[in-house]
């Protein structure tokens, strides 16, 4: 037998639970009773392509990585890895005997925020504490001035990872400085862009790393009480919080006199209630205060009158993260990674048509290309690359030609995109960027508070002849009415959210014009998306006379007799694509064609 | 502990609704800023807000009606109307929209009869439109009471559908030999 007992770590995030992981967990633990095996939970891997995901830690310490397991598996993984000592070969992904190339996965990322994410139990503060957790706030509380704490976190470059990329140190300065004793640090949780997991990952992988962070960040404004913000659709996050911030309790790193210090600080969780612009900060306080999440004009800035009133420095989740490592390792070691404006890493979550969608960690720096084709694998499809969209909502899309641009602030904003919160969304030929243009617009829409003119009612407008173009009715003036709309949307518009939401449409007609041209001038989608212009049509070679597709058909618009082909009837079909899911020989096909109008 | 307190409120509800809602102020009532948290509550007690509750909670909280109105009707989660007894949210959030959201919504709506933003004729579904549930990777994406499902096409939306029918036809069964039995 051997001397140290086999590890066994099961991914439990939202993401492995969606695939199954706590049905292979329960496996594993039926099947484990009674060995010495350690059975363990922990947060997201990362590589959310291949869950769920188990990882086998042998007694020397080496690491197997086990890929889309389930509870089928189990057995044999139990008897011939954990009994036998011999790594299942075809279920391998990462370890010695993989023969897959999902370790470039995680080669060309460097982890040090996402360190403890997928490896630590996140409902275990011991398990925190081992790998250095809390360390980086005993040395402040213990060995630093809040000044100290606010010029280290300078020294490190640390720029706001919410989107905007705001100096970190200054908005603390600027709110320690304030006057007033009463003052708030805030967590803004709230996810806005939708089409990114980073925070949430963080939140259920290693909350105490946040939690931590709002503490040095307490410290060094001034601030007694802390109150996290968080999306309602996160609740297993919002549990995680929960007991984070219980077990930090009692070990008296939150509460009243931290540490035997003077320093007090409790924290609050405050659960969204489903408005994109709450993700706004000034929206954000208003929402905590039990009002309508309305953006007011600044100045006032939150560090000067926040909360209730009070000076507030309000952060992003993956931006507190940051903040305990920075305290424990230095600034120093900190800011070698990154680029000369921008520091650090960055997370990303890695979603869309790529092979190898998951929690993306990078030096800032990296390029787009090295993202989506080393790290993520490239297209899953098989198709050509097309462009990635950053910065959800208020972002841009970049072209496959640009794919050798460094992912920085400076870099992105230089060609018209953001660097967000982190949403990286992969496009190949297969997406129409004028229908992906309406997606953004749709919900910018939706989400404008209504507060200003423009946004609300430029917004509605924009959106509008968006629709228009792809249904087929586009004017040839179309595509200068919406630049022109959009350069006023961005003028007349008080918050970030009016102020950016033309940038989908702009980047994607100044490099994607050919797209919207097709569609307004010869009235065809090339990437055969928009409902309008395309024709779903059954090839009678191919076609059996199953009858599958005419009984899956909302419509009703299949007709044909059994066992001949089938046909659609164009004025009937609602173009839902039903049929083509349906269809087990593949004779069911989408087409475009131009045409050319009168 | 976080779904025992929920059970408890639950429990209390179907017994006298309108203790429940003082008791959900009462947890609130040393909090600033309650409104949100009161009616969050009161949404996860009851499964909506309707215009009696907010009156009652008004009543005893001290925030005029008004206030709590204008709140319900600005977010998005709050609805005022109730829901079936299975709630499905499929995502359209970024990732799920390039993965062919529409089409699980089409066949939702086709499987399930119920309008999205509706509920199904037999009470049996409600289907609502969201943004991101966070699980991009496993797009496109939908949760069902409180599971998330990924990876969806057309079929397995099928699949998942006939299983809560076959399930709620089981319940309903059973329900009627119990009341048999009573
Ligand atoms: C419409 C809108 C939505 C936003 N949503 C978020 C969000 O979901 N999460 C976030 O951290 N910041 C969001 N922000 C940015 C915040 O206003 C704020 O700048 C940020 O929380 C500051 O944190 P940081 O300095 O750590 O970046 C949003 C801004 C706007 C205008
Ligand atoms: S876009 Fe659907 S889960 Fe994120």
């Amino acid at each position: 037998m051997h001397s140290a007992p086999y590890r066994v770590k099961v991914g439990l995030a939202t993401c492995g639970i969606a695939s199954g992981a706590a049905k292979v967990y329960s496996a594993l633990e039926q099947a484990l009773q009674g060995t010495d095996v350690r059975l363990e939970r922990t947060g997201c891997i990362g590589m959310c392509y291949c869950e769920p995901l188990v990882e086998v830690i042998a007694p020397g310490g080496e690491s197997y990585m086990y890929g889309k397991v389930t509870p089928e598996d189990v057995p044999r993984l139990v008897e011939e890895h954990l009994k036998q000592g011999k790594p299942v070969r075809e279920l391998l992904i990462m370890g010695e005997g993989a023969e897959t190339d999902d370790y470039s996965f995680l080669q060309g990322q460097h982890r040090i925020l996402l360190k403890n994410c997928g490896h630590i139990d996140p409902e275990d503060i011991e398990s925190y504490m081992a790998v250095g957790g809390y360390e980086g706030l005993k040395k402040a509380l213990t060995s630093m001035t809040p000044e100290e704490v606010i010029e280290e976190i300078k020294r490190s470059g640390l720029r706001g990872r919410g989107g905007a990329g705001f100096p970190t140190h200054a908005k603390w300065s600027f709110t320690r400085q304030a006057p007033g004793k009463q003052k708030y640090i805030v967590c803004n949780a709230d996810e806005g862009d939708p089409g990114a997991f980073m925070d949430r990952s963080i939140l259920e992988g290693d909350p105490h790393s946040v939690l931590e962070g709002m503490l040095i960040a307490g410290y060094a404004i001034g601030a007694n009480t802390g109150y996290i913000y968080i999306r309602a659709e996160y609740p297993l996050a919002i549990r995680r919080l929960k007991v984070a911030i219980q077990q930090a309790q009692e070990r008296g790193f939150l509460g009243e006199r931290i540490l035997g210090t003077d320093y007090s600080m409790q924290i609050i969780i405050r659960e969204g209630a489903g408005a994109f612009v709450c993700g706004e900060e000034t929206a954000l306080l208003m929402s905590i205060e039990g009002k309508r999440g309305m953006p007011r004009f600044r100045p006032p800035f939150p560090a000067q009158k926040g909360l209730f009133g009070h000076p507030t420095s309000i952060n992003n989740v993956e931006t507190f993260a940051n903040v305990p490592r920075i305290l424990h390792q230095g600034a120093a070691a900190y800011n070698t990674l990154g680029t000369e404006e921008s520091k650090g890493t960055k997370v990303f979550a890695l979603a869309g048509k790529v092979r190898r969608g998951g929690l993306v960690e990078i030096p800032m720096g990296t390029t787009i290309n090295e993202i989506v084709f080393n790290i993520g694998g490239g297209i899953s499809t098989g198709k050509p690359f097309k462009a990635v969209q950053t910065g959800g909502p208020s972002g841009g899309c970049i072209p496959a030609e640009l794919g050798d641009t460094p992912v920085d602030y400076e870099s992105l904003k230089k060609i018209g995109a953001i660097m967000g919160s982190g949403g990286l969304l992969v496009m190949d030929e297969e997406t129409c960027m004028v229908d992906v243009a309406k997606y953004f617009l749709t919900f910018t829409k939706e989400e404008s508070c209504g507060k200003c003119t423009f946004c609300r009612a430029g917004t509605y407008q924009m959106h509008k002849i968006l629709e228009r173009i792809t249904e087929g009715k586009g004017r040839e003036e179309d595509i200068d009415t919406l630049e022109e709309l959009a350069e006023k949307i961005k003028a007349g518009s008080l918050c970030g959210l009016g102020q950016t939401a033309p940038n989908p449409v702009l980047t994607t007609i100044k490099y994607f014009r050919k797209e919207y041209d097709a569609h307004v001038k010869e009235k065809y989608c090339p990437a055969k998306k928009c409902k309008a212009l395309i024709e779903y049509r059954i090839d009678p070679e191919v076609c059996t006379g199953c009858t599958l597709c005419a009984r899956q058909c909302p419509a009703g618009a299949i007709s044909g007799e059994k066992k001949e082909a089938h046909e659609i009837d164009q004025s009937t079909c609602i173009r839902c694509g039903l049929c083509i899911n349906s269809c087990k020989y593949q004779a069911i096909t989408v087409i475009s064609e131009p045409r050319v109008t009168a | 502990m976080e779904t025992n307190i929920k059970t408890d409120l639950k429990n209390l509800a179907a017994e006298n609704p309108v203790f429940a809602i003082k008791e959900i102020v009462r947890r609130h009532s040393m909090q600033r800023g309650a409104a949100i948290p009161i009616l969050q509550d009161i949404q996860n007690t009851f499964g909506y807000v309707s215009k009696e509750m907010m009156q009652r909670a008004a009543e005893f909280s001290g925030i005029p009606v008004g206030e709590l109105y204008s709140i319900v009707t600005f977010y998005a989660q709050f609805r005022l109307e109730p829901i079936g007894k299975n709630l499905i949210q499929v995502c359209h959030g970024t990732a799920c929209h390039l993965a062919g959201a529409e089409k699980i919504t089409e066949s939702l709506q086709f499987e399930t009869k119920a309008q999205a933003g509706g509920t199904s004729p037999d009470g049996l579904f409600t289907v609502e439109k969201v943004a991101c549930l966070g699980c991009c990777s496993l797009a496109p994406v939908m949760t069902l009471n409180e599971e998330t499902h990924g990876r969806l096409t057309p079929d397995k939306v099928k699949k998942i559908i006939k299983e809560k029918r076959r399930q709620a036809e089981e319940e309903k069964s059973a329900g009627k030999g119990a009341s048999q039995d009573a």
